[in-house]
């Protein structure tokens, strides 16, 4: 391997570095703040090397010695994405655990195990290595949805995600197995079902693929693991699921997506209609009826995914300006934000040694007046998850309707307005307990820490800021999709085989 | 450039209140106060001898205060602003109005002061946006936008049902509004097919061509929009909650203002862009207008609290307006336009006035009020002005445009008219009986402590009524200003068949 492969790696190894450090030293010697602190390092070091690497636009994305990976500008985007939410789950993580019984070194430990397996997704071209990222992330978060074991709520939380995702993995697997039988590839374009007489064994290996991923996604009909999940896991790691876990299979399907021209087959393109159609329906409706925040924000998010598949879907036809791709990824990085934003203020106001997190929609009650810091944030990320302008959600909303007009999906987006519809009443709901009278029978919710002062104040300011003025996002994501012709096979702005350009013309400086 | 300025200094004010608070509960409304003066000092001198930009559209339009900065090149979207005859009237009634909000909180609020005048400034702001923005998607983003305060002002301050008026307001609006955000889109896209080039500029978008269909749905995306915000039955129950529950300063600025932004949209954006499908929704769209002037009237007589009532009135008048944008002559166009400047003067006045008798009485209820004149002399005779220019007596703004809606519209379609004028006499019943069941009769005995008008809310009415009686008497300053716009409109206008002998 040359210097070049070693630093297109760079990111990989540094936190593959630090995740044996901290393994080690745990041996001998134990710090919770010291180990904290070095993790969101660690995670902030690993997302800025992916960056640098994006901006030296390195010849080519593949490694001869790696043949089964592939290093683009898509997958070093999100590494960066994936690494930095997973610092801020780190930092806001110090607080809250502290004063539980247990030690919270190996937290931290599994924490980045979680963001390598994510980060191994992202750069996954073939699926030994799909399920290689896979199986790392989903074991990292089985244990880690049950911290701290002794309540039952994360514990039964930790079960139901183990046991279904063991099932969702081995579905996926069993695809797998079933394309290889028939096709003899076990590359991303193994699901090449074209446009009808597909041999059965093809087709059903894609489904049970699709089914497989799905469930990750949390996508109706595989979404019932979410509310438990999300109610009982411990508040940084249901924000760390919802967006670090959800945001490398996207990563994934897209690329199965490009390789396999897997929209072109009508079945396929239903199923996943029809998917999208259940999780905006379902998601939306299902949140109405929760007194939960942690069950609302569950549903909504399942009701978020099925709106990226309206993008997903509109990768599928021909013609007109190929937004689908492009509105994909601008919206995982909004849905990730404001997604890590809510649940950084519930990580924030459930405080430290809580047993049981700031869940209720009554403790929120005048939240506005006793901590206007929290309840600001909270109110950003609520305004942007629905969808209003002046936030980054609404710039992700904007990208999915202009990718399905410019497609003609009128269904699915009639769909996607009547769940947006829906989903403004939960989430004015929780606006509305936000700025009541308070209430002194409510409990006092806990102060912010620095640290999550910090991060709560940077994730709101990129919400409203790149609401304001998201050029620097979308040039990013319009460079990085041109850059080493990312995905293949898709209507990239730029013609594939153009000079790369270096990051600073990315960032339109 | 002074429109950018307004806006920002509307939102720094509101961002200045909030600190204020910190001072003294006393100071924001000081400081709101002063930003809404400050901001009409700014659009004063920004317009004064200004040198319009005249656009070449399809049809050349004389905009003033012309701002165009790129914004998000990758869609063509850019930060336009501008305004013509009609903005100018809008933005002009929204400082105005935001000065009686002011004016009407100033003893009203007690509790998070701050927040409210943060949140009237920043409706404000969003309200001028909308009416001078000429990029389709900021257009959409300001629509949006002034609804996230004006929730906030009605679901902190207002009274017993606030939480569910709130949120039906917000719903409505908020999904009407998708509904247009797909019909943008829709647009954008076809125009970008025909020429190649996606802009959300206004001006581009005014040549594109559609066929039959295509157009008449992405009119009617933005009709909902519009129609919601109107209001226009049946899409109008949203304002009676909304209307009756808001704080005072929150009723006049929705029904000041808010509700004009649903006609100013059908003035800006249905009629120039798809003149066809406007032309074949005509009969439909003047049958809404003159069931809402029936219906509005009707239930506005029908109820028993004071503010409901005038809630009502306001669907009423916002039919004539209706029924005159879609007659689509140049009277009814001027009508439409003066009743929309007249009702935002008479309604805001008649808002102010119930809110003067809750803030005494500690009731809506016309039940419980009755023979208030004698307790409130001056307050007496100044709600019989605003109700009697409410009803649309001659000499006032109401009857101007109302009558030169009815004009325009008798050479379209004789029956509408007809219900339109007898619509004219429902105002009058329930105006009359307004006056009556509050004013006149057995004195209420929960009005034995009752004051009369202090000297700034005399100021604050004192200013509307000399707003409708000038109006009234010399309208054609007023119609001078929106004449061009609405002789752009007459051109945009296809060649329309003749209907009942009357030039259309």
């Amino acid at each position: 391997m040359s210097a070049a492969d070693w630093f297109l790696l760079s990111p990989w190894l540094l936190l593959g570095a630090a995740l044996l450090a901290v393994i080690l030293v745990v041996g001998f010697w134990r710090h919770h703040g010291v180990m904290a602190a070095f993790t969101t390092a660690a995670l902030t070091l690993a997302a800025a090397s992916a960056l640098l690497v994006l901006g030296a636009t390195p010849a080519r994305a593949t490694i001869d010695a790696l043949p089964l990976v592939r290093i683009d500008g898509l997958a070093l985007l999100l590494v960066a994405l994936f690494a930095a939410a997973g610092a801020l789950t780190a930092a806001v993580s110090r607080r809250y655990l502290e004063g539980r019984r247990g030690d919270p070194e190996e937290y931290y430990i599994l924490l980045m195990c979680a963001v390598f397996g994510a980060m191994t997704l992202a750069a996954a071209d073939h699926f030994a290595i799909v399920l290689l990222g896979l199986e790392i992330l989903s074991i990292s978060l089985y244990t880690l949805i049950a911290y701290p074991e002794e309540d039952s709520w994360p514990l039964e939380a930790g079960l139901k995600y183990l046991i279904l995702s063991g099932v969702a993995s081995t579905t996926l697997l069993f695809g797998v197995a079933l394309l290889y039988a028939r096709t003899g590839s076990l590359g991303l374009d193994a699901l090449a079902v074209g446009d009808g007489a597909a041999p059965l064994m093809v087709l059903t290996g894609a489904v049970m693929v699709l089914a497989g991923l799905s469930f990750k996604l949390s996508l109706a009909p595989f979404h019932l693991w979410t509310p438990d999940v999300y109610q009982g896991a411990p508040a940084p790691i249901t924000g760390f699921v919802a967006t670090v876990s959800k945001g490398a299979v996207v990563v994934v399907l897209l690329r199965i997506v490009a390789q396999s021209d897997l929209l072109a087959s009508p079945q396929l393109f239903s199923i996943l209609a029809a998917m999208a159609v259940l999780s905006m329906l379902l998601g939306n409706l299902l949140a109405v009826m929760q007194r939960s925040v942690k069950r609302v924000l569950a549903f909504s998010s399942v009701a978020h995914m099925g709106y990226l598949m309206v993008a997903v879907l509109a990768i599928g036809s021909s013609g007109g300006v190929a937004l689908g791709t492009e509105a994909a990824v601008v919206y995982v990085v909004a849905y990730t934000v404001m997604t890590l934003a809510a649940f950084a203020v519930i990580t924030t106001l459930s405080g430290a040694g809580a047993t049981r997190d700031m869940d209720d929609i009554d403790a929120f009650t005048g939240l506005l007046w006793r901590q206007p810091l929290a309840a600001v944030v909270l109110a950003v990320a609520l305004l942007s998850l629905a969808g209003i302008p002046l936030t980054l959600g609404f710039i992700g909303k904007f990208y999915l309707v202009a990718a399905g007009v410019d497609r003609g999906l009128w269904p699915l987006l009639w769909v996607l307005l009547l769940g947006s519809g829906i989903g403004l009443f939960y989430y004015l709901r929780i606006l509305y307990a936000l700025i009541r009278p308070t209430d002194p029978d409510v409990a006092e919710a806990a102060r912010p820490s620095l640290a999550g002062g910090w991060v709560l104040g940077l994730l709101a300011g990129l919400l409203l800021l790149l609401g304001v003025w998201p050029m620097p996002l979308i040039e990013m994501v319009q460079g990085v999709l041109s850059y080493q012709e990312a995905l293949p096979q898709l209507g990239v702005l730029v013609a594939p085989g153009e000079d790369s350009r270096d990051l600073q013309d990315v960032l339109g400086l | 450039m002074s429109l950018v300025l307004v806006i920002l200094v509307l939102l720094l004010g509101g961002a200045g209140a909030i600190l204020a608070e910190g001072w003294h509960p006393r100071f924001p409304r000081r400081v709101a106060l002063a930003t809404v003066v400050l901001a009409s000092l700014v659009l004063a001198v920004g317009l004064w001898d200004a040198e319009p930009a005249v656009q070449a559209g399809s049809g050349d339009m004389a905009v003033y205060a012309f701002v165009q900065v790129p914004w998000i090149e990758r869609f063509g979207i850019q930060l336009l602003f501008g305004i013509d005859g009609l903005g100018l009237l809008m933005v002009a009634l929204t400082l105005l109005l935001g000065l009686v909000a002011v004016a009407a909180a100033w003893d009203e609020i007690e509790e998070r002061t701050g927040f409210f005048a943060a949140n009237l400034l920043w409706t404000l702001a969003g309200v001028v946006g909308v009416f001078s923005a000429l990029d389709l998607f900021l257009f959409f983003l300001f629509w949006e936008v002034m609804l996230v305060p004006m929730y906030f002002l009605i679901a902190v301050w207002g009274h017993e049902a606030r939480a569910f008026a709130a949120m039906k307001f917000f719903l409505f609006t908020q999904v009407s509004g998708l509904v247009m955000l797909l019909a943008i889109l829709a647009l954008v896209f076809v125009h970008a097919r025909q020429t190649g080039v996606i802009t959300f500029d206004y001006f581009a978008l005014l040549g594109t061509t559609f066929d039959a269909d295509t157009g008449r749905w992405i009119a009617l995306g933005f009709l909902l929009a519009f129609l919601t915000k109107l209001p226009s039955v049946p899409v109008h129950s949203w304002l009676p909650d909304a209307h009756t529950q808001a704080p005072t300063a929150g009723s006049v600025i929705l029904a000041g203002i808010l509700l004009k932004t649903g006609a100013y949209g059908l003035l800006r954006f249905v009629l120039p862009l798809f003149p066809d499908a406007a032309l074949d929704l005509r009969m439909p769209m003047m049958t809404l207008g003159a069931v809402s002037v029936l219906y509005g009237g009707v239930l506005a007589f029908a109820q028993t609290d004071f503010k409901r009532l005038v809630a009502y009135s306001s669907i009423a008048h916002m039919g004539f307006v209706l029924l005159g944008v879609f007659a689509w002559n140049a009277l009814a166009l001027q009508g439409a336009v003066m009743t929309m400047v007249a009702h935002g003067l008479s309604s805001a006045a008649l808002f102010m006035i119930a809110g003067m008798l809750q803030h005494r009485l500690h009731t809506r209820e016309l039940a419980r009020m009755g023979g208030l004149w004698q307790r409130a002399p001056r307050l007496g005779a100044i709600a019989l002005f605003f109700v009697v220019a409410s009803l649309g007596m001659p000499g006032l703004a109401n009857f101007v445009g109302e009558f030169l809606v009815l004009i325009g519209a008798f050479g379209v379609d004789v029956p509408l008219t007809v219900a339109a004028a007898v619509g004219m006499v429902v105002a009058a019943i329930y105006g009359l009986s307004l006056m009556q069941r509050a004013f006149q009769g057995r004195v209420a005995d929960s009005s034995a402590a009752m004051a009369d008008l202090a000297p700034r809310e005399l100021v604050t009415l004192a200013v509307m009524l000399v707003g409708l009686v000038w109006l009234g008497l010399e309208p054609q300053r007023v119609l001078d200003v929106s004449a061009p716009m609405v002789a752009a409109l007459m051109d945009a206008l296809p060649a329309a068949p003749l209907l009942l002998g009357g030039a259309p």
